[in-house]
């Protein structure tokens, strides 16, 4: 950043530096509305949904049914869906994200990481939704011939394609901590007669331990938000359920179904979605949080 | 145990096979989607209009809105996006407030996109009326992209030396004058890559657009900013959920499109930093 | 610091945002509404497109009602439906001065269809598919053997249209008995592509959709012959197909699909000419995309609504299950209604 100007040099700034600093610094201002305006959206559609429905029938209830004619207002079928495919997502990307780490930082050449982290940042970058058609084209139909009665909507093969969109982002920060442990820590345990192998899983992945975390957490946020997979392999079905087999509905899945439909405003159907958006804001809101609080623990400065 | 000879060698192929496991579905995602698409691929897919039958359907109008979406995305983010990134690396003093506005930007930018549609939807298309036109979905894109560009920006401008700074000043600049005339080429290569960054995340994104409301069939090019639109991503998502099998064929048609697009956008990025990066060092 | 490739690319995107005018004066028709009627606007507009460039036409799927919603407020010029306009629809039509010009399109055949895998079902009653969706379904009747003993004990999993859609409107009225009302653990959905595609290769799947939309996938579908245990026409169980659904004996399934136009918007050569267009050329569109079309003599009728321009419906209390359109035009003529 530019220091100040010593004592005794100060002038006045003029006009156009006040100026240009106001504009900069309404700019950076922005920021703070748009996080302000997602929330008093959010708050204000639910708010009136809540008028309508109390909130005891959100908790109490296990089905979700608010667009029909006998009206179920549980959130429990939605949120359990999100997990489900989180759950699912999580058991593929975490054990592979962090094996994969491991070898990256500690075990690989300089030149296999040069190739293999651009690469890695290429599976980050593909969007979504070809994932979900490669979801619904490829992993469920074989699939179905590895389970007999696995449904063409369900949550096991939306599942592991999210675990393999989420391991870049698992495995890139879980490396970045593996490789911040101090050098002095591996060549002490060394030093004491401990093969490489007990090095890294007694010293190296303990000492990295909130990093890798971080790097779970944050994968599981994006796992939550994800829309477009789930909105094309899992179905449409809200159902309280932990079987992966069937069709169920996440909370993302939900908002699509009733955009599909294009709701006019101020009606019920359209509060609902925006109830299931502050529900996932919140819970993604929480898991940002403690992401960034454990990140910069283990590499201060670091956002 | 751990200390045993064959331990190790073990342990090592393990997490080799652990990196090796998402790369193979890649390429086999890859090898499927190219495999499935190549019947329709040619010149008449990427001119065509759409259709109700798919040999004759193309991807022309998604292939306009996604452009312009991208470019008027990338207008209303880049000016917002440097400003802030401006203000919080070179004018603000590290105080509660700088830190609130710089936890509250990395927050955003892991807000699901479709929280983002929620408050296109709202905001743009009811609120301001703009109904599901072009400019509607470009705002709420800029709004998604906006963390992004700010976070690149604010990155370049860090990796212009301090020197460079203090030489200006020394010389009797301004402030302004400096950042503009000094830092500001300095770091255009690093500005430049994050906007085409984000300019290739905006044009894969589905779920904000499908929120703020999408159409089913457009057979002519949006000619203004009011106009329907339709992208690429979401002729996509609208092939994928017809059950016929040729249409499948076109959804995976349209994905090698939006790849090829994407490795483009990433290519230019590249390209362009090491150009510029040549030319800066005076 | 040189510029070349940079300015080259400012100039490309200011050049190009520039050829975005802030509001557009080119003709447009926008229709919206049921996912069911939508592969015949599609076809339409297809077609039209070739003959008349110009035009912007854009079709969405909100659904029916969706469509009505936007429909009553101004929003777009036609709508699609799979059933008769609702008095609620009316009523919001008429508070915000929208007169509108009812046109019956084609017929349709509601299917109710499992998948090819499905090995048991192939002909069902009305009675029983009361029982497998009305209200008191929901959580209780769950496996296929407790609709009919005979069939086994293996899960039943549901598909169906949403509640925003004209085909639910007419299955709930049509088979519970009460429109909009059913059970509401399925996967309900818009679009009647998701119908297909979670029924397709689930063997305990089961579902009801457009006739189009089995008609175009029957390599992945098998239609149940539907019995409605009335006399009247004709004995036993009745498959969907175009001559069932002409003589009146695919029952109580088969219904009228439905066009609603803006009178005002009718003034608007476009508007007028699409509509023209559709009633001149529905008969092969029609077959062509799967449903049913009218006999030549009846789409005459269906225009000549149009160009005297007589507005309202003639399903003012609800769908008529069984009743001729002939007939109803013929006493609207006779200006017996």
């Amino acid at each position: 950043m530019i220091p100040h100007s010593p004592e005794g040099l100060r002038t006045k700034p003029t006009f156009l530096e006040r100026f240009m600093k106001g504009m900069l610094a309404s700019c950076a201002g922005l920021s703070i509305l748009t996080t302000a305006g997602i929330v008093v959206v959010l708050v204000y559609e639910s708010v009136a949904l809540l008028q309508e429905v109390p909130f005891w029938r959100f908790l109490a209830d296990t089905q979700w049914t608010p667009l029909f004619a006998e009206k179920h207002f549980g959130i429990w079928p939605l949120v359990c869906g999100t997990f489900l495919t989180t759950a699912i997502a999580l058991f593929v990307a975490v054990p592979l994200g962090l094996l994969a780490a491991t070898f990256l930082s500690e075990f690989a050449a300089e030149r296999s990481r040069r190739i293999v982290k651009p690469v890695m940042e290429l599976l980050a970058g593909i969007p979504t939704i070809v994932y979900g058609y490669f979801a619904l084209t490829f992993v469920t139909p074989v699939l179905q011939n590895v389970i007999p009665g696995l449904a063409s909507f369900n949550a096991l093969s939306p599942g592991i394609v999210m675990g393999i969109m989420i391991f870049p982002i698992i495995a890139s920060l879980s490396e970045d901590s593996l490789y911040a442990v101090p050098a002095s820590l591996r060549e002490a345990a060394l030093a004491l007669g401990a093969s490489r192998l007990a090095t890294v899983l007694r010293v190296v992945i303990p000492t990295a331990f909130s990093g890798v975390t971080a790097a779970v957490v944050l994968g599981f946020s994006r796992a939550i938000g994800e829309t477009m997979i789930v909105a094309i392999a899992a179905g449409q079905q809200p159902r309280f359920t932990l079987d992966p087999r069937v069709p169920i509905e996440t909370m993302t899945a939900y908002i699509v179904q009733v955009s599909l439909g294009d709701t006019p405003t101020g009606t019920l159907e359209y509060r609902t979605i925006f109830a299931v958006g502050l529900l996932l804001f919140l819970f993604t809101l929480a898991m940002n949080l403690v992401g960034i609080r454990l990140r910069r623990q283990i590499v201060p400065g670091t956002l | 145990m751990l200390n045993r000879p064959g331990a190790e060698a073990l342990f090592r192929a393990l997490c080799l096979v652990a990196l090796t496991i998402p790369l193979a579905m890649l390429l086999v995602l890859l090898f499927h989607t190219f495999s499935e698409a190549y019947p329709r691929i040619s010149w008449e897919f990427i001119i065509g209009y759409p259709s109700r039958k798919p040999a004759l359907a193309g991807l022309l109008p998604a292939l306009a809105g996604s452009f312009y979406l991208m470019i008027l995305t990338g207008l209303m983010a880049l000016p917002i996006g440097l400003a802030a990134a401006l203000y919080l690396e070179e004018y603000a003093a590290p105080s509660a407030l700088t830190r609130i506005i710089e936890v509250n930007i990395n927050n955003l930018a892991g807000v699901p996109s479709i929280i983002y549609g929620l408050l296109g939807l709202e905001l743009f298309v009811r609120a301001m009326s703009l109904e599901r036109s072009l400019v509607a979905g470009a705002a709420t894109l800029a709004l998604l992209v906006l963390p992004m560009v700010i976070i690149t920006s604010r990155e370049a401008l860090r990796s212009v030396p301090f020197s460079y700074r203090e030489a200006a000043l020394a010389l009797g600049a301004e402030k302004w004058r400096t950042l503009l005339r000094v830092v500001l080429p300095m770091s255009l290569p690093g500005i430049l890559t994050g906007l085409i960054l984000a300019m290739a995340r905006a044009i894969g994104e589905t779920a904000p657009l499908i929120t703020i409301g999408a159409l089913t069939y457009i057979a002519f090019l949006p000619d203004s900013l009011q106009s329907p639109f339709t992208a690429l991503p979401l002729q996509i998502f609208n092939w994928v959920s017809r059950p016929q099998a040729e249409f499948q064929v076109n959804a995976a048609a349209g994905i090698v499109v939006l790849v090829v697009l994407l490795m483009a956008l990433n290519g230019l990025a590249i390209w362009l930093r090491a150009r510029l990066q040549r030319r800066v060092y005076w | 610091m040189r510029a070349g490739p940079l300015t080259a690319t400012v100039m490309l995107c200011g050049c190009t945002a520039a050829c975005l005018t802030w509001s557009s004066t080119a003709p447009r028709v926008q229709i919206d509404g049921s996912s069911t009627v939508y592969p015949i606007m599609e076809a339409v507009a297809e077609e039209f497109g070739k003959v008349q460039r110009e035009v912007q036409i854009t079709v969405g799927i909100s659904g029916t009602g969706g469509g009505f919603k936007k429909f009553c407020s101004g929003e777009v010029d036609i709508t699609d439906a799979s059933r008769p306009i609702k008095p609620v629809e009316i009523k919001a039509c008429a508070a915000n001065d929208i007169a509108y010009i009812e046109l019956p399109v084609a017929f349709d055949g509601l299917s109710v269809v499992v998948s090819p895998l499905n090995s048991w079902a192939y002909e069902i009653t009305v009675e029983e598919l009361k029982r497998m969706w009305e209200p008191p379904a929901q959580n209780t009747i769950t496996r296929w053997n407790q609709i009919r003993p005979s069939w086994p004990d293996q899960p039943l999993n549901l598909f169906g249209a949403g509640v925003d859609s004209g085909t639910y409107d007419y299955f709930t009225a049509a088979i519970v008995g009460e429109e909009h009302s059913s059970r509401g653990d399925y996967t309900s959905s818009e679009d009647d592509n998701v119908v297909v595609q979670g029924i397709m290769n689930d063997e305990n799947a089961i579902g009801f959709l457009g006739f189009a939309y089995y008609d175009q996938n029957r390599n992945k579908l098998r239609a149940l012959a539907v019995d409605d245990q009335l006399a009247d026409n004709g004995q036993g169980a009745v498959l969907p197909s175009p001559e069932t659904v002409r003589n009146g004996t695919y029952q109580p399934l088969s219904r009228p699909l439905f066009v609603y136009v803006r009178d005002q918007s009718l003034q608007r050569p476009e508007v007028h000419d699409f509509v023209h267009f559709i009633l001149t050329r529905a008969g092969p569109l029609v077959a062509e995309v799967g449903y049913i079309p009218f006999p030549d003599p009846l789409y005459q009728l269906v225009w000549e609504r149009v160009a005297s321009r007589r507005t309202g419906t003639l399903f003012e209390h609800g769908s008529q299950v069984g009743v001729s359109l002939e007939a109803l035009f013929h006493e609207e003529r006779e200006g017996t209604r």
